[in-house]
């Protein structure tokens, strides 16, 4: 049976359909992987008889003629950001420990109604904050890959690093990603996978714990554009309890999916080649022009001038409306309670959110209130926000001369835990070539390119005009084709 | 201009006022919930899972409670701001669970409009005035602290956290208690007319923050205070009177008055310190990231527009110019939408039940509604039956005072029968022998044998001492115990006295 975990998300639905296998064979198998990977530290819970519950009402429904669903008998991951009803959402986080909520996540209900099961909930940076996973209350998550020649252990990124690690190592088909700064994009570029954030308001974020509000969008994470394609479709769609949710029909990316650019511009932007970015980087974004080119793109050079400003911007509005979404975390209702001998309300409130909240997460806490404070709020704030806006029309202006922008996801290859956890700022440039987008609300991908010269993926990045997710998952799909990425890390865990 | 004035031993002071009034929006869903808004509920059992701030919630903005802030700003003539926002006001607090509220400083749904409140000497008001309002604001209500049900707890309710306010933000320009009160009584019949909020300050419904500070007359003006959560008229005018003249003393023996917060305590009339301005919180307002910019569609402009039915000025400029009542009338009839609604319904019942038009009987009618029906009711006291209040059975005893049928001491006592036991009026009229005779047989019999048995009365009245028409009048009604009809009586005592 191990071959099935092989499979991808068009196999595993197409396989199940045509009775090749049943769904609970493919749910056995993953279950099966997903048990023996626990010193990957991907899962916070497990669900294995979620999986098989889901698979076993598919196989219901083909034994009774009836439709599969999108995603039928395709069991997944769920990243520990969105709230599944009974069980365990932590968010990563010691103050949601043990939370399970009554109500689940539109993005997870769209799943499960279109035939998917559970294997588990993945780990993540705690709150989604971190680019390495490491700032989970639940330890690190181990990407499966390592240095060529050393044993040490490697990240998976962040913050959908348990998503991330889970699909490489093949624990799973798919898994569903969160991205407000890159969060889907840095995991999938440093594990060689694919994973799409799309428009923002396509995928509802009703249910899903909030990080920074204008900017989380839900996508998936998958080894294939056909996977992310097939599954994006499934997870969304318009919902009326998400006031920023998109009012739009869901496109049939799947069936629309072509690698014939032929007519299209690829914009190259010279901003994005940056002091620090890694020769090899630099190198598989050449390669990637020739690959597009190769499918009948034209590359014009781009410029998108305020690129610069962006991860600082981001950095302070990301920030800010943490500080105040996280607020709810306070010892009332539900998770951590800290209540000291003698306490009062104050008292509470402090023991519980410094018992309850990582460093990384007080961090961003303290440095998203310290923007908003009077005195600071236009400097920092009103500033920010002036720059997101310019940021938006870079990319408007862009796309007056080109149809996608192709780019690095990040601007190193994955890292050893541990490298980069004592300087946040370093960290942080991990996101410097995704964070754009992300403050532009636009449709962004990455698809593995090669491996470097240690063994590690690299990953390039497609960026599309907002609610072009196809023109975005044609351009990554040009690159799957010519790339022909089949690595896989050898299986150490 | 009001002449109020605090008498310091430094001379006179006076006070200015500005009004910030929350009104919770009538709707049955909270703002941004789904939640119920019933008052009274057991506590936390009008709660979703938004208002309860549970991960991964998310605001929605209810329709309705957009469409009333509108359409209040348009009652008071505001501008309608077609593009506003809601902002984040962050503070924690156990009653709070988001940590925050959502509110809108920066770009409220309502600007700038005004209000008049009518000249009342009575009250203090000597001319009319207009009183400018700044802002409505939506935001969300908090939910409750309870503190008496355990000895060591505090319990919360959610009930009423998310629940919709408007604040209404007045502009400092009142100047006396009596206008204060004025301002929020006009303020509450205004919403009560177009159903924004029910006005009712003892459930909450509606309180005020009463911002006051003093000056010498034609100077700057001084440095304020706020009192919170004021609730009802009568204590809005108790804390201006206390706050102005504890400023005043304070002022005057030396002192500073502080930017600050205070509380009214309701037991000794007086206000006391909550916060002073150094402690006060950093709200830390940014724009929601939850929820959109609010855009009004002028189709939506139009239907609120549509919506709103005529206003207390209006209506009562009509009483006044159309149906030609006393200014007096215009204004008590037209304070209470259940007053107005009341009358407006009795006139066009007694108008078609008449056969005449509502301007010809208006003043009949208004006083009736103001004076009459009000004090039979009063003086029944527990013996009456509201419901037997009804328009229809008013109006025929209208109708039968019009038609000289009955005497007005017979209406009130009609009107007592009607009330305690809702039988009809015309009924009653006949059996119990409440009608007035304007038979002319009867009233000239009468007549007749009195002028007989007076013989020296007439001869005075012929020679000229003509108030002796009044002890005609009076013996005839004795003589028809009461029940004739004065009009006939009057004319036929005429015609026989020459």
């Amino acid at each position: 049976m191990t071959e099935l975990t092989n499979l991808g998300v068009k196999d595993i639905r197409d396989g199940v359909a045509s009775g090749s296998f049943t769904a609970r064979e493919v749910a056995e198998a993953f279950n099966a992987a997903v048990a023996e990977a626990a010193s990957l530290n991907a899962f916070i819970v497990t669900t294995p008889d979620h999986a098989l519950s889901a698979a076993d009402a598919v196989d219901a429904k083909r034994a009774k003629g009836e439709e599969l669903g999108a995603m039928g008998g395709v069991p997944i991951g769920m990243k520990d950001l969105f709230a599944t009803k009974g069980v365990q959402t932590t968010a990563a986080s010691h103050i949601l420990e043990g939370f399970k909520p009554q109500y689940e996540s539109t993005v997870s209900q769209n799943l499960w109604d279109a035939g998917a099961g559970m294997l588990g909930k993945l780990n993540l940076d705690q709150f989604a904050m971190g680019s390495s996973n490491e700032t989970s209350y639940f330890g690190n998550v181990q990407s499966p890959w390592k240095k060529a020649g050393s044993n040490a252990a490697m990240s998976p990124g962040g913050s959908s690093g348990g998503s991330s690690s889970a699909v490489s190592a093949r624990l799973a088909p798919a898994a569903t990603g969160t991205d407000t700064g890159g969060s889907i994009r840095q995991p999938a570029a440093f594990t060689g996978i694919c994973g799409i954030k799309p428009t923002y308001g396509r995928c509802s974020r009703w249910g899903v714990v909030a990080f920074a509000s204008s900017l989380d969008q839900a996508g998936p994470m998958a080894r294939s554009v056909e996977d992310c394609a097939i599954m994006l479709e499934a997870m969304a769609g318009f919902d009326p309890k998400d006031a920023t949710s998109l009012q739009m029909d869901v496109p049939n990316w799947e069936a629309a999916l072509s690698a014939d650019l032929k007519g299209k511009k690829v914009g190259i932007p010279r901003e994005y080649r940056m002091d620090g970015t890694d020769e090899e980087i630099l190198k598989s974004w050449e390669q990637g022009k020739e690959w597009l080119r190769d499918a009948g793109a034209e590359i014009v050079d781009i410029s998108l001038p305020h690129t610069k400003y962006a991860l600082p911007a981001y950095y302070i509005v990301a920030p800010a409306e943490a500080s105040s979404n996280l607020a709810r975390y306070d010892g009332v209702r539900y998770g951590l309670r800290d209540l000291p001998d003698g306490a009062g309300l104050q008292d509470m409130y402090a023991a519980t959110r410094e018992e309850g909240f990582g460093d990384e997460v007080k961090r961003r806490i303290l440095i998203g209130t310290y923007v908003l404070s009077a005195g600071f709020y236009d400097a920092y704030y009103t500033q920010a926000q002036k720059v997101r806006t310019l940021v938006s029309r870079d990319f408007d202006e862009a796309f007056a001369q080109c149809d996608v922008i192709l780019a690095p996801t990040t601007p190193t290859a994955s890292f050893p835990l541990g490298d980069k956890s004592d300087d946040p700022l370093a960290m942080y440039l991990n996101d410097v070539f995704a964070v754009p987008a992300s403050l532009a609300g636009l449709p962004a991908m990455s698809v593995p390119a090669m491996l470097n010269s240690d063994g590690l993926p690299l990953g390039l990045q497609l960026v599309g005009k907002a609610f072009d997710e196809q023109g975005v998952l044609n351009a990554g799909l040009a690159i799957q084709q010519r790339a022909g990425f089949d690595a896989q890390p050898e299986k150490w865990w | 201009m009001s002449e109020y004035r605090i008498q310091g031993a430094t001379g006179e002071w006076e006070v200015v006022i500005g009004l910030e009034v929350h009104a919770q929006v009538t709707s049955n869903a909270k703002l941004f919930s789904g939640a119920a808004t019933a008052f009274g509920a057991e506590p936390n059992c009008n709660v979703s899972l938004i208002d309860a701030a549970m991960p991964g919630m998310l605001p929605v903005p209810n329709r309705e409670c957009i469409r009333q802030a509108v359409r209040t700003g348009m009652a008071i003539e505001a501008q309608i701001n077609k593009y506003s926002r809601f902002d984040r006001k962050n503070y924690f607090y156990a009653d709070l669970p988001q940590g925050y509220q959502i509110s809108q400083l920066y770009h409220p749904i309502v600007g700038e409009g005004q209000l008049l409140i009518e000249a009342d000497e009575k009250a203090g008001l000597p001319e009319d005035k207009v009183i400018g309002i700044e802002r409505i604001h939506v935001e969300q209500d908090a939910g409750k602290l309870m503190h008496d049900q355990h000895p060591t707890m505090s319990y919360v309710d959610l009930n009423r956290c998310g629940v919709a306010l408007m604040e209404i933000v007045s502009k400092p320009d009142m100047r006396s208690p009596a206008e204060a009160g004025a301002y929020v009584r006009k303020l509450r019949s205004i919403l009560r007319y177009v159903g924004s909020c029910d006005g009712n300050m003892e459930e909450g419904s509606m309180r005020a923050d009463v911002n006051v500070s003093v000056r010498k007359p034609g100077e700057e003006f001084g440095t304020r205070t706020e009192t919170k959560n004021v609730n009802s008229v009568r204590f809005v005018m108790q804390v201006i009177e206390h706050e102005a003249n504890r400023q005043v003393d304070l002022i005057e023996s030396g002192g500073t008055v502080v930017q600050e917060t205070r509380l009214f305590d309701v037991a000794s009339g007086t206000t006391r310190s909550m916060r002073s301005k150094e402690d006060a919180h950093d709200y830390r307002y940014f724009p929601d990231p939850d929820l959109l910019p609010l855009e009004l569609e002028d189709s939506f402009l139009d239907e609120c527009r549509a919506s709103l039915p005529e206003l207390p000025d209006a209506k009562r400029s009509r009483y006044e110019n159309e149906l030609g009542l006393t200014p007096y009338n215009a204004r008590e009839l037209t304070a209470e939408v259940e007053t107005f609604a009341r009358f407006e319904t009795l006139l066009s019942a007694t108008s078609s039940a008449i056969g005449k038009d509502e301007k010809a009987l208006a003043t009949q009618v208004a006083n009736w509604s103001l004076s009459v029906a009000p004090g039979v009711m009063k003086s029944l006291g527990d013996e009456a039956d509201p419901a037997n209040a009804t328009a229809e059975a008013q109006a025929a005893i209208l109708k039968m005072q019009d038609a000289g049928e009955i005497s007005g001491g017979q209406a009130k006592e009609i009107y007592e029968i009607v009330l305690k036991t809702g039988r009809a009026p015309d009924e009653i009229a006949d059996s119990e022998g409440l009608k007035q005779v304007s038979d002319t047989g009867a009233i000239e019999a009468a007549i007749d044998e009195i002028i007989a048995n007076n013989g020296d009365k007439v001869e005075e009245y012929r020679g000229g001492k003509d108030k002796l028409f009044g002890f005609f009048v009076g013996q005839t009604m004795k003589a028809m115990q009461g029940k004739a009809n004065p009009a006939v009586v009057n004319q036929i005592l005429k015609g026989k006295l020459g």
